[in-house]
């Protein structure tokens, strides 16, 4: 894939020492093992199965220093987040103002899609539309191979991720470099990205040095962040200089000018749009915005919400073609129409890719970007991954507390906890949860729907029975106690107690001095 | 003002003393204090796991318990969530959304029907960490959230604040889930135990003698993760202590 020479050592143990030499004689303690942790993968994905989220979580849980470095860095970005909030009295009417623009938007798709196509022709522009991923691919593929181009550089894209174009590029002999350095970094070690905003926000630096060694040559010890961001734009560098194509995503799409606005931190979207006179843009029919006045108010929302900066370092529009160039701009739909027609889960088309709800969300933390085995992770996964394929990701809306931060710091105020609720909920009609979650609902349900089994169901005060109800616990295998401990079992339930103390009709003792029986002084 | 008593499940079964607190506190405001008897839950685990079919015939039995009160208090943010937010499997009657929009946690109830200005019989003189269940939170608006741009505000730590001796510390990441989330808690408990588990470190270092909350739930897990933990901190309902518990 990269044109780099593979040439570090490979799996050279750090010290060349065999295992049992690395404790220290007479140590009574296992010392930890030398050397940087090795990074957790992704699930495997088998074909018909869902994806185990929770497998690949627990793997991640498993690498201490990967786990506290990743909540550590997210949780920043979560307070950074704050602070820029804190620093803009109307942040609230913004975010509401960003959501009425986009709901208004997407109920007038059709018309915006129109008047931005007809702008975007007006400017020079060539327009391309894709109804899937494949068309997608082979649109851009075609427009390249007519103009003998063989190398493309890219600035990052999550819909090029999803329509897993650099694949498709690779196997028709397309070279794709990409050129944000997070997401080359996941290209060289030829894993997905974990986050949209931050994609290998997941690797220590440790990490990079191993993938940077293995690909580009560099020093496997030498993991300091200057020398490895230098030796990657060392050895891509002469690659993008040397591009016959260039491509960008776009952030949004404004209908009145026909101009595409990408925002990076990097320049990169510039790099990969004007190196070369050929600039494809790949966008997805829910970017567009229908005013550049818009733009004003997701400018103001994007950055500050994502990494929480004011404003990305650059704000780039494309409106047209350089002087002799070309450029071409693909609109994807690839099930967006589709999501459109969903009443419960339409919305989540107002997605402006932030990545705020990721970095707040406390499961995703833990658990790391890769291990919902989607290209889109974390809470916005959650709830358009079932779009794409309901059986494959049935078991990602489970992967949640609905807890509602994300809902909360979501510039476009989609409402994600409750999609995912509702998720729960098809799910569960279309029998896409594991039948025994299904049945052990329909038991639950039984029992707590009549007073007679739910009270046969809770445990005695026999300290034998140290075991949950059965309706907290629904299975015999206790789960629960792997990291906690089991909560006390009393006495006495408070139905008991009640019945004791005041009779099935509440009558005894009411309204007596409630000071004796608890031990407060009422005074 | 008659008032039916909510005794959520696991309270019932794990935490009684949560609902005698509750009881002996409304009474101590000469409300009129019923316990339905055929009461059992409120729904939540089938809902929580999308199947709301299931959850149906609980649900029906609510409204059936419930609905000759003027009011529905029960000591658990996440069940009133449920009933008031979340009771869409049943058909909607007049009967049932005048339950939904009678039934109230208790903070609620003490500070915006009640709104008690003292508790004269409550004394707590321990250092207190303060855990807002995240659906009293974000689905009750019982405090403000860190998240949004609003004017601050904390009806637990309003009625708190009327507590003799009772010190407030802060913990880091206070609005963080602490991962207890219903049947999250038993399919996923890998990242529910570790989510607790650093709730808890978080709750340690801030030098609480005590963490309080107006939802069991969220306690039982989380004292859970800090006896495994062996962590020091003790758990407490916030019912307990206004209604006078000194520990
Ligand atoms: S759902 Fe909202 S918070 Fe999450 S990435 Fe999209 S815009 Fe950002």
């Amino acid at each position: 894939m990269s044109a780099a020479t593979p040439q570090a050592p490979a799996g050279k143990s750090p010290e060349g020492a065999p295992e049992h030499l690395t404790h220290a004689a007479g140590a009574s303690v296992t010392m930890p093992p030398r050397g940087p942790e090795e990074q957790p993968r992704g699930p495997v994905i088998r074909p018909g199965r869902p994806v185990d989220q929770s497998g690949a979580a627990k793997r991640f849980m498993a690498a201490p220093q990967h786990l506290a470095m990743h909540d550590q860095r997210l949780w920043d970005l979560r307070q950074k987040r704050d602070r820029q909030m804190h620093g803009i009295e109307e942040w609230e009417e913004l975010r509401q103002l960003a959501s009425d623009i986009k709901m208004h938007t997407l109920t007038h798709l059709d018309h915006y899609l129109e008047e931005f196509e007809r702008n975007a022709l007006a400017n020079g522009v060539k327009v391309h539309w894709a109804k899937d991923a494949g068309e997608h691919n082979s649109i851009v593929v075609d427009i390249m191979r007519s103009r003998g181009a063989k190398r493309l550089i890219k600035s990052k894209s999550m819909l090029t991720e999803e329509c897993g174009f650099r694949e498709y590029a690779a196997e028709r002999g397309v070279e794709v470099i990409e050129t944000d350095l997070g997401e080359r970094i996941q290209q060289l070690d030829d894993e997905a990205p974990s986050h949209v905003v931050v994609p290998s926000v997941h690797k220590l630096r440790t990490d990079v040095a191993a993938v940077f060694a293995r690909t580009l040559g560099t020093d496997p010890d030498n993991a300091d962040a200057n020398y490895l961001a230098e030796q990657q734009r060392e050895t891509t560098r002469p690659l993008i200089l040397s591009a016959d194509a260039g491509m960008t995503g776009c952030n949004f799409a404004v209908a009145e000018t026909g101009s595409v606005v990408v925002c990076t931190n990097e320049g990169n979207a510039d790099l990969s749009a004007n190196t070369t006179g050929l600039h494809i843009v790949s966008m997805g029919i829910e970017k567009l915005i229908p005013k550049l006045e818009n733009l004003a108010v997701f400018v103001r929302l994007l950055s500050r919400s994502a990494l929480g900066s004011p404003i990305t370092q650059y704000t780039s529009h494309f409106r047209g073609p350089r002087k002799g160039g070309e450029m071409h701009i693909v609109l994807v739909d690839n099930g967006r129409t589709d999501r459109l027609g969903m009443e419960q889960f339409w919305t989540s088309l107002k997605c402006i890719r932030c990545g705020a709800c990721m970095n707040t969300c406390p499961v995703f933390r833990r658990s790391g970007g890769l291990s919902y085995g989607a290209t889109y992770a974390g809470p916005i996964g959650l709830i358009i991954d079932p779009t794409f394929n309901r059986h494959k990701y049935s078991t990602l809306p489970f992967a949640s507390t609905m807890n509602g931060s994300c809902t909360n710091v979501c510039p476009v105020k989609i409402n994600i906890h409750e999609q995912i609720a509702g998720w729960r909920k098809v799910l569960s009609e279309n029998h896409e949860i594991p039948a025994f979650k299904k049945n052990m609902m329909k038991a639950a349900g039984a029992i707590l729907s009549s007073p007679r089994l739910y009270r046969a169901s809770l445990p005695l005060a026999d300290s034998a029975l140290r075991h949950l109800p059965r309706f907290i616990i629904y299975n015999r295998m206790n789960t629960w106690t792997r990291g906690r401990e089991m909560p006390h079992t009393p006495r006495e339930t408070f139905h008991q107690w009640y019945k004791r103390e005041r009779g099935k009709d509440g009558k005894k003792g009411k309204g007596s001095n409630p000071s004796a029986k608890t031990g407060g002084d009422a005074s | 003002m008659r008032v039916g008593l909510f005794v959520p499940c696991y309270v019932d079964a794990f935490h009684p003393e949560v609902g005698q607190a509750t009881l002996e506190l409304l009474e101590r405001f000469g409300l009129d204090v019923d316990y339905p008897f055929d009461q059992t839950c409120c729904g939540q685990p089938m809902t929580n796991t999308g199947c709301h079919e299931e959850s149906r015939a609980t649900e029906e039995l609510f409204v059936k318990n419930f609905s000759e009160y003027d009011y529905i208090v029960a000591p658990s943010g996440s069940c009133v969530n449920q009933v008031r937010r979340n009771f869409t499997a049943l058909e909607q009657t007049e009967e049932v959304t005048a339950v939904r929009a009678k039934t109230f946690e208790l903070v609620e109830f003490l500070h915006d029907i009640l709104k008690v200005d003292a508790f004269p019989w409550a004394e707590f003189p321990h250092k207190v960490a303060l855990h807002n269940n995240c659906n009293a939170l974000r689905g009750l608006s019982i405090a403000s959230m860190s998240e949004l741009r609003n004017e601050r505000f904390s009806k637990p730590k309003d009625l708190l604040g009327k507590v003799r001796g009772l010190e407030f510390v802060d913990i880091a990441r206070p609005d963080e889930c602490c991962g207890f989330g219903g049947t999250f808690s038993v399919f996923e408990e890998g990242i529910s135990s570790r989510m607790g588990q650093d709730k808890a470190r978080d709750q340690a270092r801030s030098g609480a003698d005590y963490v309080t909350s107006s939802d069991s739930s969220c306690l039982m897990h989380q004292e859970g993760c800090a006896r495994r933990l062996q962590l020091g901190q003790k758990y407490i309902h916030i019912s307990q202590i206004l209604n006078g518990s000194r520990a």
